[in-house]
C-alpha cells in the first residue's frame, strides 16, 4: 500500500462563487416569499426545510466517511482493472450496476464518485456510476418518486432510463477521446 | 424506508471502519477525521440548498409548468420540459412533485420522463452547490455534457413504447 503514489486530494475550499449565487438566489427568493405571502408561509417553509436538513445529516456524514475509508481502502490495482481507462465496455456496465446498488440520498454519491476517481477510475466509468444512481437508484426511486407517481409511470421511466448511463459513460469516453486528439494533432 | 437507507449507509461505514481499524489505529484515525472534516465544510452548501430550495420552489408557478408539457406539445413541449426540468431547483421533493402535478393536469409521459430526467441529470441548484464543490470540476461539466442528449432519448423510449 505505501508504495502507491499518494492520493491527489482537491483541497475543498470554504467559499466559491457557485455558492455565492445560489446564497444570492435564495436570499433574493425567500425575500419575495415574506413579502408576497406573509411571514407566517415563510416560516412554515424554514421549519420544514430545516427538518429535512436534519434527516440528511446523518446521510451526508456517513457517505463522507466511506469516501474517506474507499479512497484508503480500495485496491488501487483493482479500481484501474475494473474501471480504469483500459476497462473498455464492461467498465461503463460494471459502474451502472454499482450506480444501481448504491444506496444513499443526493448527496452521498458525489464524494463516492470523486474518489474512485482519485484512484484510477476513468472518466466515462465515473459519469456512468452517477448517471445510474441518479436515474436508477432504487433508494430514490422507493422513497421520493413512487409516492409521487405511482407504480406504473416508475416502471415506464424506469425501463426507459435504463440503457442511460451506458450512453453518458460512452459519449464521455468519445468527448476524452476527441479532445485527446485534438490536443495531439494541434 | 428512510431510516433503511440511513442503517444501511452507516452499516457500510462502520463495516469500512472496522477494516481500516485491522489495517492500522492510525489508518481508522486519518480517515474518519478526513470524512468529519469534509462532512463539515459541506454543511453550509446543503443547508443553503435544502433550506433555498422550499423558497425557489414556492415561487414557481406549477400550474404554468403543467400546461406547457400538454400531451400534444411535440418536441417543442420536449424541449421546455428538458429546460424546465434543469431550473427547477434541486430539493428531492420539488421536481417529482412538479412532474407529478403536471402529469395529473393533462401532460404527456414522455413529456413528464422527458422533465424528470432532466430534473434528475441537470438540476443548476444541486450542480453548482453539491457536484461543483465535492467533485473535479472537469468530471462534473464532462458529465453535463455526455447527458445532455439523456433526457430526450428517454422520451424517444417512452414514444417508441408506445405509453399512452
Amino acid at each position: 500500500m505505501s508504495s502507491e503514489a499518494p492520493l491527489k486530494r482537491r483541497p475543498r475550499k470554504t467559499f466559491d462563487w457557485s455558492s455565492a449565487f445560489i446564497a444570492v438566489t435564495v436570499g433574493v427568493a425567500a425575500a419575495i416569499v415574506y413579502w408576497r405571502d406573509g411571514q407566517a408561509r415563510f416560516l412554515e417553509i424554514l421549519v420544514s426545510d430545516f427538518s429535512l436538513f436534519v434527516d440528511i445529516l446523518p446521510k451526508v456524514l456517513a457517505a463522507c466517511l466511506i469516501a474517506a475509508f474507499v479512497a484508503v481502502l480500495m485496491p488501487r490495482a483493482l479500481v484501474v482493472r475494473w474501471v480504469g481507462a483500459e476497462s473498455g465496455f464492461m467498465g461503463i456496465v460494471i459502474a451502472t450496476l454499482a450506480g444501481v446498488i448504491c444506496p444513499g440520498g443526493p448527496i452521498t454519491i458525489f464524494p463516492i464518485a470523486a474518489s474512485f476517481l482519485a484512484i484510477g477510475a476513468d472518466i466515462g466509468a465515473a459519469i456512468a456510476f452517477i448517471t445510474s444512481w441518479t436515474l436508477l437508484g432504487y433508494a430514490r426511486t422507493l422513497v421520493w418518486e413512487l409516492p409521487f407517481f405511482g407504480a406504473e409511470f416508475i416502471i415506464w421511466r424506469n425501463i426507459v432510463s435504463l440503457p442511460l448511463p451506458i450512453v453518458a459513460g460512452l459519449l464521455a469516453r468519445m468527448i476524452v477521446g476527441l479532445a485527446a486528439r485534438k490536443r495531439g494533432g494541434g | 424506508m428512510i431510516y433503511f437507507i440511513d442503517a444501511l449507509l452507516w452499516l457500510i461505514a462502520i463495516v469500512l471502519g472496522l477494516i481500516a481499524a485491522s489495517r492500522s489505529r492510525h489508518l481508522l484515525r486519518d480517515s474518519v477525521r478526513e470524512g468529519v472534516v469534509d462532512c463539515a465544510r459541506l454543511l453550509p452548501r446543503i443547508m443553503l440548498g435544502v433550506i433555498g430550495a422550499g423558497y425557489i420552489a414556492a415561487l414557481l408557478p406549477q400550474e404554468v409548468v403543467g400546461r406547457w408539457l400538454g400531451a400534444d406539445s411535440g418536441f417543442a413541449g420536449l424541449c421546455i420540459a428538458v429546460l424546465g426540468g434543469a431550473f427547477t431547483p434541486g430539493g428531492p421533493v420539488i421536481g417529482f412533485s412538479i412532474g407529478a402535478a403536471a402529469l395529473k393536469g393533462g401532460a404527456g409521459t414522455p413529456q413528464v420522463i422527458a422533465y424528470t430526467v432532466a430534473w434528475a441529470l441537470f438540476a443548476m441548484q444541486r450542480l453548482f452547490i453539491w457536484e461543483l464543490p465535492v467533485m473535479p470540476p472537469r468530471l462534473v461539466w464532462m458529465r453535463v455534457v455526455a447527458s445532455l442528449p439523456l433526457p430526450f432519448l428517454a422520451a424517444a423510449g417512452a414514444m417508441l413504447l408506445g405509453r399512452p
